[in-house]
């Protein structure tokens, strides 16, 4: 491929550009899911096409173009750089990356079992099987499960010499049980919503998560939630699940510390951040307890940040976000660093595919366990009076991320460091930093689950990408709690 | 063929291409029944903050889907490739999918070409396709943000936002006969003000580019931004508000997925059990037109049906579902069948095979007997509070219908008569229920875009006892 891409570089050299690059991309997905015992969706797809960034007259222009014929490519880079131009025409200061040692590499998901060699038929079997058993809870009136495997191949070639191709799998897999009764849905999934867990793995994941041994609790739990009582509405130590905390992590770490965001680039769609420049190192994030990194190495495990090389040809880095409760780092980019002090790129400019632009997203935004050994039911125990929250069901955050407010399926009520009994309809809010300042405690490693969220949405046009996210159980003081549902 | 043949010596993949491609399909497929979409086109986007352009992108892409049936297995799978092997290859890619189904009873063959005996044509719909749109050029985007980015500097503002324009396809084959195509341009116009503490936005789109006018949109979000500069804080309640367009149209954007009939069959529809009940306010008229002039979209559904003009609410009362073709036949079985009025294909169903079954997509507000502008709205108002735009809107309760999210970009305090300030942002947590049967006065509607739902034509509302329930820091 580094023939094609070569294509675009020269004649986005000679058109008059000082830096190009050309990503050729070649994807591949599948998708079963089944519903109340009937396939609900079978497909395959794959797709394969070229994207040339390029600096002209100091400013940006893209194109893509899903045509790899030489004529196509080379007219698809002069567009680029005819779309450089046009965009110099209303600019301020010209573009300047920070420096980055261009390397020829070659890096793989390490995975045990390639998800597109397993049996259709099987899969579907396995999915079915889920179906019935939720269905087979008296209570239960709708089922659904699913299961997603797809293949991302990349050849990224700059004018400043890097060669790097890139091969990333991802497999996710699901399944949720709901039930309508009188005037409420209620639903319970596993092992968390969006389609359950998500990682950079093979197969080898769908077989690890225990898929079966869960279907009748889950189903017996969504039927549960119709007779529970409702979540109290008031101000309790909270204790949230790994999944939920995972989520927490996303909207309230992870955005805000876009770098692009920060410095006002992303302010008509996904907004900006409280998290101005001024703040670095100097604001008091969270609690001691909260140490919280971005981190897309391999070590780190197999998230959906997890890479080789950023899509700017940056090798995968760990930046600590929050360190002991304070306010350490950004996520940046090379067009960015520099507006940090940073000589060099945090490595996380990444693009949905060969056709959208790279732009900052998060990688595996994680909050590190705590040292001492500490379960969840240790962490109840030690619980007098409060309230756990599993599974999100819903998430909102302002455009600066200051105030959120979740949502989460099932809640149970903790008294006397025992769970009493189940609570319908959770949610909490609150003000980003005040939350992470109330945290005080944090399970242990045996408990840190890194979750994956599969569809973040950022850009403009959009772009779906998938996040890491490690996470603990963890407690919170004095959160206020189940006044989401006051909305008649 | 490879792309490059036909995308740069025939400009866009056409019907008569695509017919030549659909041929070969057939040929390569050993299937009972074969039903090909073709998607794709040309896009361009300008973005733009901080005064500056800074991204700026463009896009060709096209693409073919194949689904295949054998008896009453069915798959589909997809590809950006037009060469003959990638055909073959994606053909095959469907027919070993289909193959290890299990059999769907309730699977229907794929619709015939000539107009069915079971589905109502819809009216024509008008040329969605403008020359001028197509043909606009990056330096053309870039000249419009330059007057945008003037405004920002008059008034000591900066702004964000993006200028887009595209052309785009969708067909649908089968074979059984049936052929539809549609072209169509779009074009849109996103801006945002900031100033220290305040911002402002408007945006529009529109299949003609013409009707975009950047300075005006530009000034709108310009006066937003300054009048809403230092903002109060106010105590969270319920409030008297008036939602601008977009606002509207963010919020019951929520709602529409529940008025397919496999939502009812699924029983995850807020109108489950409340089909024919008077569920909002007497002033509330919705109906799905594919037709109306401020629409846009195919006239046709995901297996190639009409799309046909359906009164989803009349006079506050749900009137009617809408209908994929074995949704239908599907509900006529069920134990629902005689609590959901009139059951028939409607044209909104979504490829098969799929989860959600249908939607309406082409969402039109009735004008109210008397419209009020949004000036006449805030002038009848002794206290409330007047919202440009929604965020992060989510669904917390589905059978309530309450929905959570935030203001932004422009909330005022009105009172007596006037706007008296900006005021810091607010959380709601609302049921729509309750919010569609407190409409006291609507606008006239307009085709509305935000960014949370399709876009709709929907009037600006001024509603009673909105719920806000906290406030945030800005």
């Amino acid at each position: 491929m580094k023939h094609i891409a070569d294509w675009a570089l020269n004649t986005a050299t000679l058109r008059g550009a000082s830096y190009a690059d050309a990503r050729i991309g070649d994807e591949r997905s599948r998708a079963l899911s089944t519903k109340n015992g009937k396939v609900s969706s079978a497909s395959d797809s794959e797709s394969r096409g070229i994207g040339v960034r390029v600096i002209a007259d100091g400013a940006w222009g893209y194109a893509a173009s899903d045509d790899l014929s030489r004529v196509a490519v080379e007219s698809t880079a002069a567009r680029a750089v005819e779309i450089a131009k046009a965009s110099s025409r209303v600019k301020q200061h010209d573009i300047q990356l920070a420096p980055e040692k261009a390397v020829s590499a070659e890096w793989t998901t390490p995975i045990q079992i390639d998800p597109f060699t397993t049996s259709v038929e099987q899969n579907i079997d396995l999915l079915l099987k889920i179906d019935s058993g939720l269905r087979s809870v008296a209570g239960v009136t709708l089922a659904e499960a699913n299961m997603n495997f797809h293949r991302e191949e990349q050849w990224f070639v700059s004018s400043e010499g890097a060669n790097i191709h890139q091969t990333k799998y991802t497999t996710g897999a699901g399944y949720a049980a709901y039930a309508f009764a009188g005037s409420e849905i209620q639903k319970r999934s596993y092992p968390n919503s969006f389609g359950g867990q998500w990682q950079n793995k093979g197969y080898e994941l769908v077989q690890e998560l225990k898929l079966i041994e869960n279907v009748r609790r889950v189903g017996e739990e969504a039927v549960a939630l119709l007779k529970a009582d409702r979540c109290p509405e008031g101000v309790f130590d909270i204790i949230l699940d790994a999944s939920q905390l995972g989520l927490q992590i996303h909207e309230s770490v992870g955005h805000p510390i876009e770098l692009d965001r920060v410095l006002g680039m992303e302010a008509n769609f996904a907004g900006t951040s409280f998290l101005t420049l001024d703040k670095l190192r100097k604001l008091r994030y969270g609690s001691d307890l909260v140490n919280i990194v971005a981190d897309a190495r391999q070590d780190h495990g197999p998230g959906l940040g997890t890479f080789g090389f950023d899509d700017e040809g940056v090798p995968a880095q760990c930046t600590p976000i929050i360190t002991n409760g304070l306010f350490t780092g950004y996520l940046s980019s090379r067009e960015t660093a520099h507006t940090i002090g940073a000589n060099r790129s945090g490595g996380t400019l990444r693009a949905e595919g060969w056709n959208r632009l790279p732009i900052i997203r998060m990688t595996n935004i994680s909050i590190l366990p705590g040292d001492k050994p500490l379960t969840r039911e240790q962490l109840i125990a030690s619980t007098e009076s409060g309230i756990y929250m599993e599974t999100n069901r819903s998430w909102s955050i302002d455009d600066k991320r200051y105030n959120f407010q979740f949502g989460c399926e099932a809640g149970w009520e903790i008294k006397n460091g025992k769970r009493v009994r189940m609570l319908k309809n959770p949610s909490y809010s609150g003000i980003t930093t005040e939350f992470w300042n109330s945290m005080d405690a944090i399970c242990s490693r045996d408990e840190w689950v890194l979750w994956g969220t599969p569809h973040c949405g950022k850009g403009q046009p959009q772009q779906v990408m998938g996040t890491g996210h490690g996470a603990a159980p963890a407690r919170f003081r004095n959160i206020k709690a189940g006044s989401a549902y006051k909305g008649n | 063929m490879t792309r490059s043949e036909f995308s740069y010596q025939c400009y866009m993949l056409n019907k008569e291409t695509a017919g030549d491609i659909f041929e070969r399909i057939i040929r390569y497929s050993t299937a009972d029944e074969v039903e090909v979409l073709f998607f794709g086109g040309k896009s361009a986007l300008t973005r733009f903050a901080n005064n500056t352009i800074h991204q700026n992108v463009a896009e060709e892409n096209y693409g073919v889907s194949v689904r295949t049936a054998f008896g009453q297995k069915t798959a589909r799978a997809t590809t950006n490739k037009f060469d003959d092997e990638s055909l073959k290859r994606v053909v095959q890619a469907s027919e070993n999918l289909a193959k290890v189904q299990h059999p769907d009873a309730d699977l229907l063959p794929v619709p015939a070409g000539l107009p069915g005996e079971r589905v109502r044509a819809t009216a024509a719909i008008p040329s969605r396709h403008l020359e001028l749109t197509a043909a606009t050029t990056p330096e053309q985007r870039a000249e419009a943000v330059k007057k945008i980015v003037a405004v920002a500097a008059k008034h000591n503002l900066t702004t964000a936002g993006i200028f887009s324009t595209a052309e785009s396809l969708e067909g649908i084959f089968n074979s059984r006969g049936l052929a539809q195509w549609h072209t169509q341009t779009s074009s849109e116009l996103s801006i945002t003000m900031l100033g220290s503490n305040s911002s402002g936005w408007q945006k529009a789109n529109s299949p003609n580019v013409a009707n975009l006018d950047p300075l005006k949109l530009a000034d709108i979000a310009a006066q937003k931004a300054l009048e809403s500069a230092s903002p109060l804080e106010i105590p969270p309640g319920k409030y008297t508000v008036i939602l601008e367009p977009a606002a509207v149209l963010d919020l019951v954007g929520f709602m529409f997925f529940d008025f397919g009939g496999l939502a009812i069959l699924d029983q995850r529809s807020f109108l489950n059990n409340r089909v024919g009940a008077k569920l909002f306010g007497e002033n509330i008229n919705i109906w799905d037109d594919v037709s109306h002039p401020q629409q846009s979209g195919a006239p046709f559904d995901g297996e190639g049906i009409p799309r046909q003009r359906v009164q989803l609410v009349e006079n506050g009362a749900v009137a009617r579902l809408v209908y994929a073709r074995s949704t239908a036949e599907q509900m006529k079985k069920s134990e629902y069948k005689e609590k959901v009025g009139l059951i028939e294909p409607t044209g909104h169903g979504f490829p098969v095979p799929n989860e959600m079954g249908e939607a309406p997509m082409n969402i039109v507000f009735d004008p109210s007997k008397e419209p009020k502008t949004v000036d006449q709205m805030i002038a009848g108002t002794e206290r409330g509070i007047l919202v440009t735009r929604l965020w992060y809107i989510r669904e917390v309760d589905p059978y309530e219908k309450i929905l959570t999210g935030m203001t932004r970009d422009g909330t005022f305090l009105v009172e007596n008569g006037k706007i008296r300030h900006g005021v810091l942002n607010f959380r709601f947590n609302q049921s729509l229920i309750h919010m569609l049967s407190n409409v006291e006065e609507m606008g006239t509607p307009v085709r509305a875009s935000g960014e949370e739902s399709f876009d709709m034509v929907v009037p600006a509302m001024k509603v009673q006892d909105f719920n806000f329930t906290e406030v945030t820091k800005f």
